[in-house]
């Protein structure tokens, strides 16, 4: 019983970290249409800047600050590349993001290296239940909370979060109204990345991170939020927590291997039986 | 008496083939203007040449004060609340010129209906927060683009009658881009006759509603009653 309590609370740490990504993901296609395959790469550069941060003797909070920083004005870069030039489709947009993606690989491998990295997070054991687990796990849980909340008051409370609801609703009407849709498109990159950057910063003292450890974020960030078709955020969370949860249960019961494979099938599952309803526009 | 749109020899090309050629049109200052013509006559390029949308190949298009669109199909933010839709009308006069209040006056029976989904309006409802947002920017100058299509005649007529009395009691100028050519002559002074990019004729409604030309090919070919 205690391991299952173990197992459940660490994937929903884990999951946190997938539904982070996933929410970015969703945000930029809500309002841009355009997958961002660079989305991953936001958690990588986050967390390896924070870990540079931290070495320099910056305190816990202003590095982790400063890693989520860096993750946005990275996301904003990307969507002044994809989607800058006014009359680019989202398929070539999304053709770019992946390109950004890669060449994000070489910038983090010349500054940082190809080892893997860390940080020292939340010290300690914690006790749930019976099932003892890395303290930093409930960090995870108790920072991501708060943020989806506060994403969900900002989309539906706020003016700028209604303009960008409004941008992925009816861009043709959005335009009437006078709202400038491709600055909607960068400040949803922008989101974007520092929900990507929020992504890698609180699970790298878990979780190490390599330049490629993006795949494994993009793999079940897309997963999760395609659950939800790209467009509902609160879709996304539950799948990427059910993700985190369903990986570790995998891997504590049966073999550790698995674990991308389980979001592999999911995402599968969930793309076929979908297109065999409405089509994902990726091209639209 | 000085003119809120005055287009002058618009010309729009599209990969070579001719939308608008050479269009002349103008709306004076609280004036209600009709621009009738059949599909493909050039009336949506003409919207968005209003809509500053396309640039053009030759001509000018000159707007004096703020132009709102009720756009064809009315482009409802679907997901969002009739109140979230008529709030976004304002989004050009920034936080504080988004009270909605107004609008409600005018149309009470948005004001039952705030919080619902402007997706699951009927087209009357839709149409009538279609107008709302488009007053919301605190507009000179109304861009209609077909207000009657698809919308049951008595709902067409409440429609028209709101329309009035805008344009009366706050003087607000009208183009309206209409396939029910009766009903735009009905509505307004002037009329424009849009054929294959080009105005075929123009002037007062109640000479257009006679004119033989316009009443063939428009009107069913029945004279309108004067």
């Amino acid at each position: 019983m205690s391991d299952l309590v173990g197992y459940v609370v660490t994937g929903l740490g884990i999951g946190a970290g997938f539904a982070l990504v996933a929410s970015g993901l969703v945000a930029i296609y809500r309002v841009t249409r355009v997958v961002n395959f660079a989305q991953g790469a936001f958690a990588v550069l986050a967390a390896m800047f924070t870990g540079t941060l931290l070495t320099a003797g910056l305190p816990h909070g202003v590095a982790e600050l400063g890693g989520v920083l860096l993750g946005a004005a990275a996301g904003l870069i990307v969507g002044v590349i994809a989607i800058g030039r006014p009359g680019t489709s989202p398929g070539t947009s999304l053709i770019v993001t992946l390109g950004l993606g890669v060449l994000a690989y070489a910038i983090e491998v010349l500054i940082w290296g190809d080892q893997p990295r860390s940080y020292p997070g939340v010290p300690g054991v914690a006790e749930v239940a019976g099932a003892r687990l890395q303290a930093h796990y409930l960090l995870i849980l108790a920072v991501t909370g708060p943020v989806f909340a506060g994403l969900s008051w900002f989309f539906l409370r706020t003016d700028l979060g209604k303009a960008l609801s409004a941008c992925a609703s009816n861009r043709y009407a959005a335009q009437i109204v006078g709202i400038d849709v491709r600055r909607m498109g960068l400040i949803a990159f922008g989101l974007g990345g520092a929900l990507g950057g929020l992504a890698g910063v609180l699970t790298t003292p878990v979780q190490q991170v390599t330049f490629d450890s993006d795949v494994a974020l993009i793999v079940n960030g897309f997963a999760a939020a395609v659950l939800g078709g790209l467009t509902r955020p609160v879709v996304a969370l539950a799948g990427g927590l059910l993700l985190g949860v369903a990986q570790t249960l995998v891997a504590g019961y049966g073999g550790g291997a698995y674990q991308v494979e389980v979001a592999l099938v999911l995402m599968l599952t969930v793309m076929i039986v979908q297109s065999a309803r409405t089509p994902i526009a990726v091209a639209a | 008496m000085t003119d809120v749109i005055e287009v002058t020899g618009l010309t729009v090309r599209y990969a070579g083939a001719t939308a608008l050629d050479g269009v002349d049109l103008r709306v004076g200052a609280g004036e209600m203007v009709a621009l009738v013509g059949a599909n493909g006559a050039g009336k949506s390029t003409l919207v968005k040449a209003l809509s500053g949308l396309l640039r053009p190949a030759g001509g000018t298009v000159v707007v004096r004060g703020r132009l709102a669109q009720v756009p064809e199909g009315r482009e409802m933010f679907g997901d969002l609340t009739v109140d979230d839709n008529l709030r976004l009308g304002g989004w050009r006069n920034g936080r504080h010129g988004r009270d909605t209040g107004p609008v409600y006056e005018l149309f009470p029976e948005l004001a039952v209906l705030r919080r619902r989904r402007a997706g699951s309006l009927s087209g009357g409802q839709q149409q009538m927060v279609a107008i709302g947002r488009a007053l919301m920017s605190r507009p000179e100058v109304l861009l209609i683009d077909e207000l009657s299509l698809g919308l049951a005649p008595m709902v067409v007529a409440m429609l028209v009658a709101h329309l009035r009395d805008l344009h009366a009691s706050r003087g607000l100028a009208v183009l309206l881009i209409e396939q029910n050519a009766r009903l735009a002559l009905e509505l307004c002074e002037r009329a424009y006759v849009l054929e294959s990019g080009r105005i075929a004729v123009h002037g007062r409604s109640a000479d257009l509603a006679r004119d033989p030309r316009v009443t063939a090919a428009y009107l069913g070919g029945h004279v309108a009653a004067p």
